[in-house]
């Protein structure tokens, strides 16, 4: 579905990315995690079509993507959430909801204006869409707040809803648990299960939080320095050296083993 | 009935005339507002768009005059307004795709856009006086009052007259109508619905259907509108002559800021506050005090607080206080 090959992203001297090349299965959920700074935002960032890279290429479904931007990107079915929620705070749930399909005949003037019946169509259509959303994530009784008011882990609820007003060929999540309590991030694991298992969603998502790794993800892609570690089921990369390393320091792995003693 | 002379006095000199300012600078800071929450620039262009679109009303509507039409007692310029409205609109996206679009595709910095939209200004400028000279033009035509001063006085059987120009009341219904219109879109229209959004959060606008380039262009296009018709009820209400527009900035400018800018119903409220401040600071108080206060205690002087000259220094009075004290305006501004 996506496939990344040897990607390089510069800042100055700094080698963010420093050649990548990863694969993102049709129906997966693919994990993207390592220690800070190993690069994975930075990765995930420029799949996204935020930054372009240094050189490398980005495919999507054959497709060469390399550098296009988000909003171009999202009109090729790759969608994403922001590590901090972003929501349309003076509209509603249901409004929110209802601004992400594109190509509304109710957004051309024209059609505005001299075709009500198509545009009435579409409308009713993508409300229909919006209630559907609203109850498969049980947020009913905040559909016709404003946005602006809801409370943390609901406007993560809201982003994950976003990317199902479309028919999404791959979801970005970046760190959709950070900030979010026990109770909620079980909720929003339960709707991403739900939506690979039941609809076929693809996701990658990036996170910090190991049991929710462990939970949804696999395969999971390690990084560090800039460069994939190691590819694989979460418990076997947990068990691997070379992560084990990346993520306590070689510093401390050779404390350890000189606290052991020489034999 | 001195008192009644007094109130009469004071609303034929100060309401009535501020009220029609108020709804000409209501609708100009509406145009700037929008621009400022979907564009994120502050339009110094606008008050030469204005002009203009107004040079536009004018010329169409001395040629149908020539031709002899006209609306009876209303103004020939209502029937010119819709052409000089579709005249604007190509000139602002003939600007927009030739200066704003370059450095939105850059990302410039906000800062980057208000000095473009200056040199955009002395064009503007310069094409509306190339066009139609630097002299007052009149173009009222119709019936010039709904209500007369001698007729009022001999209903009323006060010393005192009141007036009302027929320029006035259309400001005010146009006005009404316009804004409500703007009103009605942004909130229950689809596009209207996206250019909030947009407004909102632009980052997420972009990453969802909503296609910025069609945000922008209704955005002008809406702007546009109201320029022309803030520029052609202002020509109405008083002449037309380009300099008069450009200086029309400052107080389309207050307006904005007072209200919340980015706020449309800011910018409506502003626009009444900054007319009725100035009206009411430039205006001399002698004839109404001699009304209402005793015989030994009647003003020898105009009690005028400020004269006419410095009407501008009030929109700038204005300006200063509320960026000192709530720079956020009436209203929090950002958004609509």
């Amino acid at each position: 579905m996506i496939r990344v090959e040897d990607l390089h992203l510069h800042f100055g001297g700094i080698r963010a990315v420093d050649g990548a090349s990863v694969n993102i299965a049709k129906g997966s959920i693919t994990g993207l995690i390592g220690p800070n700074g190993a690069g994975k935002s930075t990765l995930f960032n420029v799949i996204a079509g935020l930054y372009r890279p240094t050189s490398g290429k980005v495919w999507l479904d054959g497709e060469d993507v390399t550098g296009l931007s988000p909003h171009a990107l999202f009109h090729k079915g790759l969608l994403r959430t922001f590590q901090i929620a972003h929501e349309f705070a003076s509209l509603t749930v249901r409004e929110n909801l209802m601004m992400v399909p594109a190509e509304q005949p109710g957004e051309v003037l024209w059609d505005a204006w001299f075709k009500p019946g198509r545009v009435r169509a579409r409308e009713a259509e993508v409300r229909a869409r919006a209630d559907e959303v609203i109850d498969f994530l049980e947020i009913p009784h905040v559909a016709d707040e404003l946005a602006g008011n809801l409370s943390g882990g609901q406007k993560k609820l809201l982003e994950l809803g976003r990317t199902m007003m479309v028919d999404a060929k791959i979801v970005f999540l970046d760190e959709v648990g950070a900030g979010v309590n026990r109770t909620l991030l079980n909720t929003i694991g339960d709707a991403i299960l739900r939506l690979n298992r039941e609809r076929g969603y693809t996701f990658c998502m990036v996170e910090h939080d190991m049991d929710f790794i462990g939970r949804l993800c696999d395969p999971v892609i390690v990084m560090a320095e800039g460069k994939v570690l190691t590819v694989g089921h979460p418990a076997e990369v947990m068990k691997n050296e070379a992560v084990i390393e990346a993520y306590l320091g070689r510093g401390l792995k050779n404390r350890k083993a000189s606290a052991m003693g020489p034999a | 009935m001195d008192v009644l002379n007094a109130l009469v006095l004071f609303l034929n000199f100060v309401m009535i005339p501020a009220t029609a300012y108020g709804a000409q600078l209501a609708l100009g800071a509406l145009g700037v507002t929008l621009i400022y929450a979907v564009l994120r620039f502050s339009n110094f262009a606008h008050g030469d768009m204005m002009a203009f679109g107004t040079m536009l009303v004018v010329l169409v509507t001395w040629g149908l005059q020539s031709l002899g039409v006209s609306l009876g007692p209303l103004p020939t310029a209502l029937l010119a307004l819709p052409i000089g409205i579709l005249g604007t609109i190509v000139l602002a996206l003939v600007t927009d795709a030739s200066v704003y679009r370059f450095y939105r595709s850059k990302r410039s910095e906000p800062v980057i856009f208000v000095i473009a939209s200056v040199g955009v200004m002395f064009v503007y400028n310069a094409l509306t006086r190339f066009v139609i000279g630097t002299d007052d033009q009149r173009f009222e035509d119709g019936a010039r009052f709904v209500v007369k001063v001698g007729d009022f006085r001999k209903w009323s059987g006060l010393d005192e007259g009141l007036a009302i120009r027929t320029s006035q009341l259309i400001t005010v219904v146009v006005m009404i109508l316009t804004v409500a219109f703007v009103f009605w879109f942004l909130q229950k229209t689809r596009t209207g619905k996206a250019m909030r959004a947009y407004s909102d959060n632009e980052d997420l606008a972009l990453l969802s259907g909503i296609s910025p380039e069609r945000v922008v262009r209704i955005t002008w296009i809406l702007a546009a509108a109201l320029a022309v018709i803030a520029g052609t009820l202002y020509g109405l209400d008083k002449s037309f002559r380009p300099f008069t527009y450009f200086q029309l900035l400052l107080p389309i400018f207050a307006a904005a800021i007072v209200g919340g800018i980015g706020h449309p119903l800011g910018a409506v409220a502003g626009g009444f506050v900054v007319a009725y401040s100035e009206v009411m600071v430039t205006y001399a108080y002698k004839g109404v005090l001699t009304y209402l206060l005793p015989e030994a205690w009647r003003p020898e002087g105009l009690v005028q607080m400020l004269g006419t000259d410095y009407k501008f220094a009030v929109s700038f009075i204005i300006l200063v206080v509320v960026l000192l004290i709530r720079p956020t305006g009436i209203f929090r501004g950002r958004t609509i």
